[in-house]
């Protein structure tokens, strides 16, 4: 188990690190335009004194190789808009608001979810199973930024009861975390019945309903921990979404967290800012599949060997 | 079953069709965007005003008889404007999955067929690239190179066809192994043909439902796009910008935000009904997730 989380976190992830970095850095690199050719009338020698000092001046391979190294010890430089600020200090700030806002996303999804598809499944092509379904349905084709708007309009101006926008008061939270996990709610709801269904008809919930174990027994003893074998395999891939996935509902909501500092850097040409981000996402999402890996399994005991 | 389907014997894509007639659902999603498509397509011999025609004089006003989801902020009439955008969207949704599945396919059926070390390291890169942050990826490009719809279905193509190579190299390699494959080996013919003329055909059940299913993400992600303001740029419009623009007006002009976010999320419902549907048809043993 150890050497399996030791070769995953060393052998395959540091070269997809690195391929992350190489590709981002030339990409951003080689296109048209910098992070100081947006502010008007700079001049030549004010502009060669500021690129000089951030080492833009030194040959693209060489800034590359000192970025790479710095990396490695966990430096990732200043941040070219924010004057006095480094990358890291400024992903430190901004992360645990991200965090925060996809932990009550993912928490929510999940226990909002496993409810819908457990119900559904329990009740095979009744109309509960087919409301609930299509509530499902609604909740992917319906993006968040048609829904993140459409409940502060009804929620936050038409009826007053939370607020709208920034990130102070705790009901600032509601309508961000509920925008952001109604997709996931949907998925995990469809997974949950998809997955239940699967394991209520094999032999050993059979043998288990025939020596008397209840209605509820059957599910939560003996189905529930296989049944949920795919919402695992989809969490994941989940927390990885609404952590590095949240722009939109930080745009919507003026939320100070990463994902709008990530959009601004952009906008700006924030060379190390970018590179940052980028790298600071991989690395969640290949520390967020891992722990999948490791949790699939516990789940099932096959998988041991 | 009755006897004549004993009797006629019928083909895998007769057989097929024969189910997903049967879904009422998936043939309503069918009709609904097939009218959808005429709509765009023709949309500037039905559309009642051009898309960038203004009447400043009446500014934003609700859904009226002149105008029948009424009009934005500098006049423009809204329904004009969800016909247009609707092109935009769909052509980007149709060309960007287009992109994805030409890389896809080729892709995975090449490494499938391969096998061996070549797979190996194919298959290393596809693992590698889905720890890459994609909605960055595009981002960055869509703000460092010059915006174009070229690029933006190129940039969302290239990101969506990882998923497409893993499915079908996983039935090349299941195919690799069966007689009419070995006999075209044996017959003498080059790789290419092989893999281009037997393999493929034989895959795309799962890459047609696999696709139909791709579309809506496209289209989702290319309005997510156009929302932060990188995506379709202005006077043209698409779903995308459509929304924004809304909700950036809605407390005053909630319909403005209303009509484009149903056009929207009525066209994926489709898509993904079909989807489902052409799922359920083609391959009868997948369970319903």
């Amino acid at each position: 188990m150890l050497k399996f989380v030791v070769r995953r976190l060393t052998l395959e992830s540091i070269p997809t690190l690195l391929f992350v970095a190489t590709l981002t850095f030339f990409l951003i690199r080689l296109a048209p335009g910098g992070p100081f050719s947006a502010e008007k009338n700079v001049p030549p020698d004010v502009l060669k004194r500021l690129e000089a000092h951030y080492g833009l001046d030194k040959p693209l391979l060489v800034q590359y190789r000192d970025y790479l190294l710095n990396a490695l010890r966990g430096d990732l430089g200043p941040s070219f808009k924010y004057p006095n600020r480094t990358v890291n200090e400024l992903i430190a700030v901004s992360f645990p608001v991200s965090l925060e806002l996809g932990i009550y996303a993912l928490a929510m999804a999940l226990a909002v979810g496993i409810a819908i598809g457990l119900l559904a499944s329990a009740r095979k092509n009744s109309a509960a199973d087919y409301l609930s379904m299509s509530a499902a349905m609604m909740g992917i084709c319906v993006p968040s930024f048609v829904l993140g708007p459409l409940l502060v309009l009804v929620f936050g101006i038409w009826l007053g009861w939370v607020g709208v926008s920034g990130w102070a008061t705790p009901s600032d939270r509601i309508l961000p975390a509920i925008t952001l996990s109604a997709m996931y709610v949907a998925y995990i709801a469809r997974l949950t019945r998809g997955g239940m269904l699967e394991i209520l008809s094999q032999d050993f919930i059979r043998t288990a309903r025939a020596k008397g174990a209840g209605g509820m027994r059957v599910v939560f003893v003996h189905a529930l921990r296989g049944g949920l074998a795919p919402v695992v395999s989809f969490a994941g891939p989940a927390m990885a979404g609404v952590i590095t996935g949240s722009f939109v509902v930080e745009t919507i909501f003026q939320i100070p967290g990463l994902g709008r500092f990530f959009v601004t850097a952009a906008f700006n040409r924030d060379y190390t800012m970018i590179m940052g981000t980028v790298l600071f996402y991989a690395t969640l999402i290949i520390l967020f599949n891992t722990a999948v890996d490791i949790l699939h399994v516990w789940l099932d005991p096959r998988l041991r060997n | 079953m009755p006897d004549t389907y004993l009797d006629k014997g019928t083909s895998l894509w007769q057989d097929a069709m024969r189910r997903f007639v049967r879904n009422r659902l998936a043939i309503f999603s069918c009709a609904f965007l097939a009218a959808l498509v005429v709509l765009a397509v023709l949309a500037p011999l039905f559309a009642p005003y051009s898309y960038a025609e203004q009447d400043l004089a009446l500014g934003a006003a609700g859904p009226s008889v002149r105008h029948w989801l009424g009009t934005d902020i500098l006049g423009r009439d809204l329904f004009t404007r969800i016909l247009y955008g609707g092109r935009v969207s769909l052509m980007v949704g149709l060309c960007a999955t287009a992109v994805a599945l030409l890389i896809g396919v080729t892709y995975g059926a090449v490494s499938g067929y391969a096998g061996g070390r070549l797979d190996t390291v194919m298959m290393r890169f596809v693992d590698g690239m889905f720890a890459f942050p994609f909605t960055i990826f595009v981002i960055i490009l869509m703000v460092f190179f010059e915006r174009s719809l070229l690029l933006l279905f190129t940039a969302i193509g290239c990101v969506e066809w990882l998923t497409l190579a893993r499915i079908v190299r996983g039935q090349v390699r299941s195919l690799r192994r069966q007689e009419f494959i070995e006999a075209a080996i044996c017959l003498g013919l080059p790789r290419r043909r092989i893999i281009f003329r037997h393999v493929i055909p034989n895959v795309l059940g799962p890459v047609i439902v696999y696709a139909t299913l791709t579309i809506p993400a496209v289209m989702l992600l290319e309005a997510f796009l156009s929302f932060l303001g990188l995506g379709v740029q202005p006077p043209m419009s698409s779903w995308g910008l459509l929304i924004k623009e809304g909700a950036e007006a809605m407390e005053a002009y909630p319909w403005l935000l209303i009509f484009p976010g149903m056009a929207l999320s009525a066209t994926l419902f489709c898509l993904n009904f079909v989807g489902d549907g052409l799922r359920d048809a083609l391959d009868p043993k997948a369970a319903k997730d």
